[in-house]
């Protein structure tokens, strides 16, 4: 693919101008992300009013990928529920692996789909990946995720309960 | 032969002291087109390309000559065993080592010095002896010693280096005392290309009669190497930063110290004679060559050093070295482009930062270009943390590279830096 087609303006946008960024003082759940492989290492918190997402934020040092990926999450997320969101972060991950063709398939990325183009590279989907990743920890009350190891979300399973 | 490094011949050719249309013609896989652009392959570092002769051995091997080793009296075995010996001599005059046996095969740069950890570090070394170490150290001459400190409560203590990437050679002498057992430092650093003095460094420690293993992954492809000058106690690289095959390299001690050295692996081919009361092992170098070894790695290992010879290690030296002045005369010239290590003696690596953009967008928008680095902390976090970086870009040049390959990295920059503006 043409990095064009990765980079494009939303996603420099997002880099150069990321939404939502910093930490929540009162967040009702949190999270610390990272790819040991690469360095990006990232901070969500949220804070959750009933079923609702009613604030979240991310901060963090990343590739422009997952910066950007972060960014329009946290955009896109605010108000939905946390099962429309857990929707959300699946569909994210099977488009950015190739699973789930987005020109195809029904699905509720809508801008969100800038990111297909991940999925021709291997060594940046999990950059992309990153913040849904540590997003879906956070609500699991698991306070840190990795995209290596046994919280590898290639890996079949990676929940892992761990009250805050 | 002279192993003082050679890596800044006085002369830096603008023309390429060889043929280099035809050594590139050499190299098939450098004609590969990648996203529509020529393929400008700048990560020998990490693993350099192979040429047709060696490539062309490797098949003639398996077709016509291979069997087991040292084990049949059978016409193919004969065959494959001087083949594998025989590559064992051309390392051997490759490395410019006293005796044929001191070389020992091993899977590449990390299992050398795991053997050496092994068989030496774990025999010799214990609670409270201290090996030294540097800064610029791969992760393979690092996990080892940190692995041996943890089993025997060693201590491992570390040279630093200055800005530049340039070892502290005063804080060197300094961190010897008494219980200083083992130095462990590499030729030249993967990560930023500095070549150290090694020679001067091994002198210190052999004045205080401590043996100094080297690490040559990054120095071997690159300088001429004479281990007799050196005086290293054990020296070790791997074939496929050579233009040689992977899973291959080796590790040369010298005689005596291999001797009183544990084997490293048990099993076949290591042994003199073996019943359940006692075994006593083969003498060297087949007591640390346990199991069926790499035999095409070894004989294609050979291939690739008789090739390098045909080119010249001076001249490969002299052209690499072009390249890389020419590469960082190109960068200053890049306003926002920061070189990580600059010391004045290097080799042809050239790690750098784009302001304001992480070495993975570079590296993807690169290869877009069809220029292809490597990013990443170099499995050196050491060196990352020094010099305060996440990680790096690196582009790492061999002797098949041009002049055009350095302007297509330096155009795929401004690219970068036009797309993150
Ligand atoms: C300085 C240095 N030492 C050791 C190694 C490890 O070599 P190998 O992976 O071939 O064992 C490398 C390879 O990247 C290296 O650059």
């Amino acid at each position: 693919m043409d990095s064009k087609q990765l980079y494009q303006e939303v996603i420099l946008d997002h880099n150069r101008k990321p939404r939502n960024w910093g930490r929540l003082e009162r967040a009702s759940h949190h999270a610390e992300g990272l790819n040991p492989l690469c360095g990006d290492h990232i901070w969500v918190s949220l804070e959750l009013d009933g079923d609702r997402v009613s604030n979240v934020a991310f901060e963090g040092q990343s590739c422009a990928i997952c910066k950007a990926s972060a960014s329009m999450m946290t955009a896109n997320i605010k108000g939905k529920s946390v099962g429309e969101v857990e929707q959300l972060i699946r569909e994210f991950r099977d488009m950015a692996t190739g699973k789930l063709d987005v020109a195809r398939q029904s699905n509720h990325l809508g801008r969100l789909s800038v990111f297909a183009g991940v999925k021709d590279l291997p060594s940046r989907v999990k950059c992309a990946i990153l913040p849904w990743h540590t997003l879906h920890a956070a609500f699991a009350q698991q306070e840190s995720a990795s995209t290596e190891g046994d919280q590898d979300p290639f890996a079949a399973s990676t929940a892992r309960g761990r009250s805050a | 032969m002279s192993a003082v490094p050679r890596p800044a011949p006085s002369c830096t050719p603008d023309v390429p002291p060889f043929d280099l249309a035809r050594i590139r013609s050499d190299f098939p896989i450098l004609g590969i087109e990648v996203n529509g652009k020529p393929l400008a392959y700048l990560d020998n570092a990490a693993s350099a390309q192979m040429p047709t002769p060696v490539i062309d051995r490797i098949v003639s091997y398996q077709r016509r000559e291979h069997a087991n080793i040292h084990r049949a009296v059978h016409y193919l075995s004969e065959t494959a065993t001087a083949a594998y010996e025989g590559a064992r001599a051309k390392v051997q005059g490759f490395l410019n080592a006293k005796e044929e046996r001191e070389i020992i095969y091993t899977s590449g740069t990390t299992e050398a010095i795991n053997l050496v950890m092994y068989g030496y570090g774990r025999k010799f070394l214990g609670d409270g002896d201290e090996i030294i170490v540097s800064q610029l150290e791969h992760h393979s001459n690092i996990v080892p010693w940190q692995m041996l400190c943890g089993e025997k409560g060693c201590r491992l203590r570390v040279i630093p280096c200055d800005d530049r990437g340039v070892l502290d050679l005063d804080a060197y002498e300094k961190l010897f005392n008494e219980r200083t057992r083992f130095v462990a430092i590499t030729h030249v650093s993967n990560a930023l290309g500095t070549v150290n003095p090694v020679r001067a460094m091994i002198a210190a420690a052999h004045a205080r009669g401590v043996p100094v293993l080297v690490d040559g992954a990054q120095a071997a492809p690159h300088i001429a190497v004479d281990v007799q000058e050196l005086d290293c106690d054990f020296y070790c690289f791997s074939a496929h930063k050579l233009c040689g095959p992977t899973g291959m390299g080796a590790l040369y001690g010298k005689a005596a110290m291999l001797e009183k050295m544990a084997p490293f692996k048990g099993g076949g081919d290591m042994i003199l004679s073996v019943t359940f009361e006692k075994t006593t092992y083969a003498p060297l170098p087949a007591k640390f060559e346990a199991g069926t070894p790499h035999i095409a790695g070894a004989v294609a290992l050979g291939a690739t050093l008789d090739y390098l010879a045909r080119v010249g290690m001076h001249d490969i030296a002299a052209w690499e070295h072009s390249l890389l002045e020419y590469a960082t005369r190109q960068f200053e010239t890049l306003e926002g482009v920061r070189i990580i290590g600059t010391a004045p003696e290097k080799a042809a690596v050239l790690s750098f930062e784009v302001k304001g953009v992480h070495p993975h967008d570079v590296g993807t928008i690169l290869n877009e270009e069809g220029v292809a680095v490597r990013t990443g902390h170099h499995c050196a976090q050491p060196v990352m943390q020094r010099f305060r970086v996440p990680a790096t870009v690196r582009a790492s040049f061999a002797f098949y590279n041009t002049m055009a390959e350095v302007d297509q990295l330096v155009a795929g920059i401004r690219r970068v830096q036009q797309m993150f503006a």
